[in-house]
């Protein structure tokens, strides 16, 4: 298999050699890409494989909510060729980043074309999520404080379908920026699109079998919204939690009185905020713990989420065998 | 209804009552060493020290990940070398002691952003150096108590040392050589206490319940016995109020309880007897002590 597909990749370069003759000098010589989290980072890498050399702003285990760029992203973003961003407001840090580095290569927002979900389901989120992204942006960009609240979701990502969608944004993008390697990135794109298809066959196959009464479970920060909805869970991400520090005894009462009362089976915690809190409420509920999701950032090489797939196929795996006992 | 206010949230829930529990111990713990610290006119000795754990705190975290051992070895490292080195250098320099105090404390915090940053994690430090005492497990509450146990044996073993140290320091050491010894053990116990109460509250907001409920104290009583007992009656009443106000109202706990012990000490200045501004206002009747 993966021979093959090698065999296919150098049969495209080599015909895109030929076609883009002038190019050819070029061509040997990586583009310099800047993704600004690890997600984006891994899809880089898969869809422009050698001939992209991909820097990736906030790293594993890096929450790019409260990411705070160096001198050296801003050296990397200014003499990169493709800035790739997801966009909806993810990353407040950005619009900084770029004037502060003269970046004058190809932006790609991954989440265009998406269809965003508005924070406002669930009213018992939205002001919660309103209030989080005000502090937020008033801890990091004060000047974004008035006309960059995100009304949406960003964490588009986890969903497969949007995954696709994030893949062809990025490779039209590639493409263009990189005309001589245009094939192999289109290439590079169907093997990986059909990938993320059978991936979310499995997950869908996984999470039929949970019962019905069996779909809900609490996180520690509101970033499943788009996997709650492809698959028909419910993800519930207290008030106060993500922001670890303001958290006040009333929230977690409340938190708690809602997991004794509709029985919810677990409580997952994330690879980017604080545990602690997470399992003390697990130890006064009966809820489980579930284990360690990853929203919005692949795990260390060693970790079980170091690739875009892997992490969706854990979080769902690592879901389902805790609703599912 | 009053049962409904300040009993239910304990009855209820386990949180609650570690929290209470967790606060409780940290005010008999620290707050005598907040009286010593504000009697030997070094209360902002405490805020520095609490800076010189973070990040020995913050490197065990890096170590070692969210281990309740490795930030408290962290701590204890950067605490005490930071306390010894300035002692030390107080001792055969020139140098006074708040001042070198300073320099090794703003060094050991910058080297500790320096690694922070350096090994490049982008987990916000911030949720990690804010302990939450609404998320005290039981290894967070045993070592509490224990810090608060060894603290109040030691602090009953020196007593008579440290009183005589903040009375007439130049008489302690002439006739004994304990002079420095208790110095540092003091220092010690300023260090331990900070650590255990960063897991609480957080560093910053453990040198609040050090400190504040001591200042209160000194508008009340006269004697030492009585100052450290008023400061910690505030300082447990502070840590009740301010929960149940976290949960009442939807307050962050850590600064809801240091805010009440702020209260407290307002009242105080006002109202105390001893030395409070309306008691001075007030002509005074020489028969009374």
């Amino acid at each position: 298999m993966k021979t093959k597909r090698m065999l296919l990749k150098s049969a495209a370069v080599i015909l895109a050699l030929t076609v883009a003759g002038p190019a050819a000098a070029q061509a040997n010589k990586p583009i310099p890409v800047v993704a600004t989290f690890s997600i984006l980072g891994d899809m880089v890498e898969r869809i422009g494989g050698e001939h992209v050399a991909v820097v990736t702003l906030v790293g594993p285990d890096g929450d790019a909510h409260v990411y705070q760029p160096t001198p050296a992203d801003a050296r990397a973003v200014n003499k990169a060729k493709v800035l790739v961003v997801n966009g909806l407001e993810f990353e407040g840090w950005l619009d900084r980043l770029i004037d502060a580095s003269d970046f004058n290569g190809m932006r790609v927002k991954a989440t265009d074309g998406i269809e965003p979900i508005p924070f406002e389901e669930g009213a018992d989120h939205a002001k919660h999520d309103d209030d989080e992204k005000h502090k937020d942006h008033g801890k990091q960009d004060e000047h974004a404080k008035d006309d960059d609240h995100g009304a949406f979701d960003p964490h588009a990502w986890q969903s497969l379908s949007n995954a696709v969608v994030y893949v062809d944004n990025i490779t039209a993008t590639l493409s263009k920026a990189d005309s001589s390697n245009a094939a192999t990135y289109y290439m590079n794109r169907a093997a990986y699109v059909a990938e993320i298809q059978a991936l979310d066959a499995d997950i869908r196959a996984i999470v039929a079998k949970l019962p019905a009464d069996r779909r809900t479970v609490v996180t520690s920060h509101d970033a499943f919204q788009y996997f709650g909805r492809d698959y028909g869970l419910t993800f519930l991400a207290p008030q106060g939690l993500s922001t670890e520090s303001a958290v006040s005894a009333k929230d977690i009462a409340h938190l708690i009185e809602q997991i004794r009362e509709q029985r919810i089976p677990a409580v997952f915690m994330e690879n980017i905020s604080d545990p602690r809190l997470l399992k003390q409420i697990a130890n006064e509920t009966r809820a489980a713990i579930g284990g360690t999701l990853y929203p919005g950032a692949l795990s260390a090489p060693n970790g079980p989420a170091r690739t875009y797939l892997r992490m969706m196929r854990h979080n769902a795996t690592a879901l389902a065998r805790a609703l599912g006992s | 209804m009053i049962w409904d206010a300040i009993f239910q949230p304990f009855a209820d829930f386990g949180f609650m009552r570690r929290a209470l529990l967790g606060c409780f111990a940290i005010s008999v713990g620290a707050t005598p060493v907040g009286v010593f610290l504000m009697l030997r006119r070094m209360s902002l000795t405490g805020d520095a020290m609490a800076h010189a754990i973070l990040p020995g705190a913050a490197v065990g975290y890096l170590i070692a990940g969210l281990s309740l051992g490795a930030m408290t070895i962290g701590g204890l490292i950067a605490g005490m070398a930071v306390a010894l080195l300035s002692g030390l250098v107080t001792r055969v320099t020139a140098l006074r002691e708040d001042a070198s105090l300073a320099a090794f404390y703003l060094i050991s915090l910058a080297l500790g952003v320096l690694i922070v940053s350096t090994r490049g994690s982008n987990v916000d430090l911030m949720h990690v150096l804010f302990g939450t005492v609404l998320a005290l497990d039981d290894a967070a509450l045993i070592l509490l108590c224990s810090i608060t146990s060894l603290s109040v044996l030691i602090l009953a073993a020196l007593f008579r040392l440290l009183v005589l140290e903040c009375a007439d320091p130049q008489f302690l050491r002439s006739v004994s050589g304990l002079s420095a010894l208790t110095h540092f053990i003091f220092l010690a116990l300023v260090v331990l206490n900070l650590v255990g109460g960063f897991h609480a509250l957080g560093t910053l907001m453990a040198v609040g319940i050090m400190i504040l409920p001591a200042a209160a104290a000194r508008f009340w009583a006269t004697s030492i016995g009585g100052l450290v007992l008023v400061a910690i009656a505030v300082a447990m009443l502070s840590s009740l109020i301010g929960l149940l106000l976290s949960f009442h109202y939807s307050l962050p706990s850590g600064p809801a309880i240091i805010l009440v012990a702020g209260v407290a000490y307002g009242i105080s200045l006002l109202f105390g007897p001893s030395g409070g501004l309306i008691a001075q206002a007030m002509p005074r009747r020489h028969s009374e002590v």
